[in-house]
């Protein structure tokens, strides 16, 4: 062991592509299961969230506009920067949950292996939930599923990493953007993502990670006019599940309830809405109608 | 032009003097009565049980038994039987469905002859053909149904909705409680008749006719999962009532659609276009393309032929087969229409209407044009429901999809070039659910229908909604 004193790492938020502390100025100490202090991390205060909303918004149209060949490339290539961190990731986690050494390594390499499954889906998924439709007329009609918006995740609370990256590779899959609100207690893995997620070509504003309290936060996002869907599969408060649920009934998102997991398809289809196009396709239906 | 005769429809429907709630099978009494009005008379058609708490209670109790013993457990082909049995009577009692709709709702018999009933009617037909193939949607190799649904439809389209709602609910293997709007109940208890007539096993459909009460109890009662169009205020309440439970929920709410005109449009067309956009059933349609942007350099054009074609419609009895515009439904919507419509007046928008006669009794409301509307305008933000078109302009494309999408709705768009590029540019940056490309308002079965924000989510029709009926 040489002398040398270590270089702490500061934790901090990811939001539109920068690493900003809180606005608020507050941060908390993080520690593991066996009560190590392990670094303070940012607490996100309203005000963050909402910049992280903002970020969001800003980045939607830009990203669900990028061919899905590009998107997947992208998300390939951050499962390639993971790889190559796999150790700090999997000592993160370790650190974080008290898991052994080698199981933590084995769920760093499942999120690897999760982000090159979505990869693969950013160029197939429309294809599979959408198509053409026979009508009962001379019309081309033709159904696809389009990304919801912004997204906000409140992310699993045991489960800090895989989870993280379970919840929101296939929410940005399809297009959308996130805001996550990490694992209140073990954020220090999500909020190193973002440093991979920043060197992957993933445009800034694409994903937002939060680390803070999720009573004080996911609020804000719930009833948020600009968040057009709510993951709240973290949530583990019943109560405040109904509470998050109730508010963004507001402006009518669309919410995923905690505790149900799904085939990939299923959560790709949960962010997404169908658009569905009609053209007529001869010249007497031109004009169409009863007129 | 033309005088026309008057055509009366001459085939009348039995219409029985009560209705009873149709329950477990049996048409039994409720907690009280109400009638049901012809609005475009204002008389009396017939009174209705309206259902409570209990009665709510006692359908959904039926509907699980039905669900648990008979229809959960029947085969999909068996259960596509029934419902191609369905599709089959309401094609053949289609003339006195298409009356009663007429005259309980007020809408054009040209449009429940045309429209209504046989759309209703390939509703059944097509989600018949589902019920045995549901391993093929797509949402895994054996999706199971949700149980016990609760459905609440509007006035606008009261056989219609009906079939959107009851054909995929079936068809997937559900039972379903469904409340029909408080105006407009006749076709719903008449299709009550039809499903003892097709010997559909007791409790597979309920029907509880009411006010909004009665909805509320339903959403809150023993249900699976909760199926609603309407007004987006009510589907936020129920979005914040079913909160915290494990019912699940689609939407089908509110609407402010743009109907965009660009310069290289065909403009008889694009003009036919706007004219069925908002004056399709009185405008009582909630993806009605209620807002004209039409591109400045044309502006003058379009609006002059616009106004040539509205002064042709016909407004009047229903129940003549050359009428185009109806009766407004009720009296509480002919306030709301000419509420909003003196606040377009109030706010600076300039209102035009054509020169004809109207009814001595019923709720009437002439085809309206506003010119001059600012998207500030409460015309140009709230829906109207009802015949009145504002009309906004632009000068670049973009600036026409900026303001198609100000609007917190995002259910359905037109859009009217003879450009393909610019058409399927249009169509990608639209925030709706459905876009029409020089046609609008044409629905289908196999095509799925429902909108984005606060238009709702879910869709109804093709593969895509049978998603809301299946546990996935």
């Amino acid at each position: 062991m040489s002398d040398r004193l270590r270089v702490n790492k500061t934790y901090k938020l990811y939001v539109g592509g920068k690493f900003p502390r809180s606005e608020s100025g507050r941060s908390y100490p993080v520690s593991s299961p066996d009560a190590t202090v392990l670094a303070n991390a940012a607490m996100a205060s309203r005000k963050d969230a909402r910049d992280a909303v903002a970020a969001a918004r800003k980045a939607q149209r830009p990203w669900a506009g990028q061919t899905a060949y590009l998107r997947g490339q992208i998300l390939y290539r951050a499962a390639e920067m993971l790889e190559g961190r796999a150790g700090q990731f999997a000592e993160e986690v370790a650190e974080a949950t008290g898991a052994e050494p080698h199981e933590a390594l084995g769920t760093v390499e499942a999120a690897i292996d999760r982000l090159v499954h979505y990869a693969g889906w950013t160029d197939k998924y429309a294809s599979v939930l959408g198509g053409a439709n026979p009508v009962a007329g001379p019309y081309f009609n033709h159904t696809k599923p389009e990304p919801l918006g912004v997204v906000a995740v409140v992310a699993p609370q045991d489960d800090p990493f895989l989870g993280l990256v379970e919840a929101l590779a296939p929410a940005i899959a399809t297009g959308n953007t996130v805001v996550v609100l990490a694992s209140e207690s073990k954020p220090l893995p999500a909020l190193s993502f973002g440093e991979v997620l920043a060197t992957s070509d993933l445009p800034g504003g694409v994903v937002n990670l939060l680390s803070g309290k999720v009573a004080e936060v996911a609020p804000h996002l719930a009833s948020h006019a600009d968040v057009n869907g709510l993951d709240l599969g973290g949530v583990g408060d019943a109560a405040l599940a109904a509470e998050l649920e109730a508010a963004a009934a507001g402006t009518l998102k669309v919410v995923r309830r905690p505790g149900r997991a799904g085939a990939s398809l299923d959560l790709l289809r949960q962010w997404t809405e169908y658009k569905t196009v009609w053209h007529p396709a001869g010249m007497a239906a031109a004009a169409g109608g009863a007129y | 032009m033309f005088e026309y005769a008057p055509a009366p429809e001459s085939v009348r429907p039995q219409i029985k003097e009560h209705y009873g709630l149709f329950i477990d099978g049996e048409f039994v009494d409720g907690q009280a009565d109400f009638k049901s009005v012809d609005p475009s008379t204002e008389e009396s058609l017939f009174t209705v049980a309206e259902a409570g708490e209990a009665d709510v209670a006692k359908a959904v109790a039926a509907a699980r038994r039905a669900h648990e013993t008979v229809w959960g457990p029947m085969s999909g082909a068996e259960r596509g039987k029934y419902l191609f049995r369905i599709a089959r009577l309401l094609q053949e009692r289609a003339r006195e469905f298409a009356v009663a709709e007429s005259l309980d709702n007020g809408k054009p018999i040209k449009e429940t002859r045309d429209f209504d009933v046989p759309t209703a009617a390939q509703h059944f037909f097509y989600h018949a053909g589902w019920a045995d193939k549901l391993a093929y949607a797509g949402l895994g190799p054996d999706p199971r149904p949700l149980g016990v649904v609760g459905q609440v439809i509007p006035w606008n389209f009261p056989l219609l909705m009906l079939a959107w709602k009851i054909a995929p609910a079936l068809a997937c293997g559900n039972t379903v409680v469904l409340k029909p709007a408080e105006t407009t109940p006749l076709t719903a208890l008449m299709f009550a008749e039809l499903c003892q007539e097709a010997d559909l096993p007791p409790g597979v459909v309920n029907i509880l006719p009411g006010a909004g009460a009665t909805g509320a109890a339903l959403v809150d009662a023993a249900v699976d999962k909760v199926a609603f169009t309407g007004s987006t205020a009510v589907g936020r309440a129920i979005a914040k009532a079913v909160a915290g439970s494990k019912k699940k929920v689609t939407l089908e709410l509110g609407g402010k659609a743009a109907n965009i005109v660009f310069d290289d449009a065909a403009i008889d067309q694009a003009v036919e276009g706007i004219v069925n956009g908002i004056f399709f059933n009185q405008g009582h349609v909630c993806c009605a393309g209620s807002r004209l942007l039409v591109q400045e350099s044309v502006a003058g054009e379009v609006l002059e032929r616009l106004k040539a074609r509205v002064a042709t419609l016909r407004v009047g009895d229903p129940l003549d087969k050359n009428t185009d515009i109806g009766a407004i439904n009720s009296a509480e919507q002919l306030e709301r229409i000419t509420a909003l419509a003196k606040a377009g007046e109030e706010e600076g928008a300039d209102a035009w209407q054509p020169a004809c006669d109207l009814p001595e009794r019923g709720f009437w409301f002439r085809p309206t044009v506003f010119t001059g509307v600012q998207q500030s305008m409460r015309i140009a933000q709230e829906e109207i429901f009802g015949p009145v078109l504002s009309v906004l302009t632009f000068r670049t494309p973009d600036e026409a999809i900026a303001k198609a999408n100000n609007t917190p709705y995002g259910l359905s768009a037109g859009v009217w070039t003879e450009k393909g590029s610019k058409i399927l540019w249009a169509a990608e940056r639209l925030r709706a659910g459905v876009v029409w490309a020089n046609t609008f308002n044409q629905f289908d079965a196999a095509s799925p229908f429902g909108g984005l924000k606060e238009s709702g989510y879910g869709r109804e029709g093709g593969r895509q909604g049978l998603e809301a009926y299946l546990d996935v």
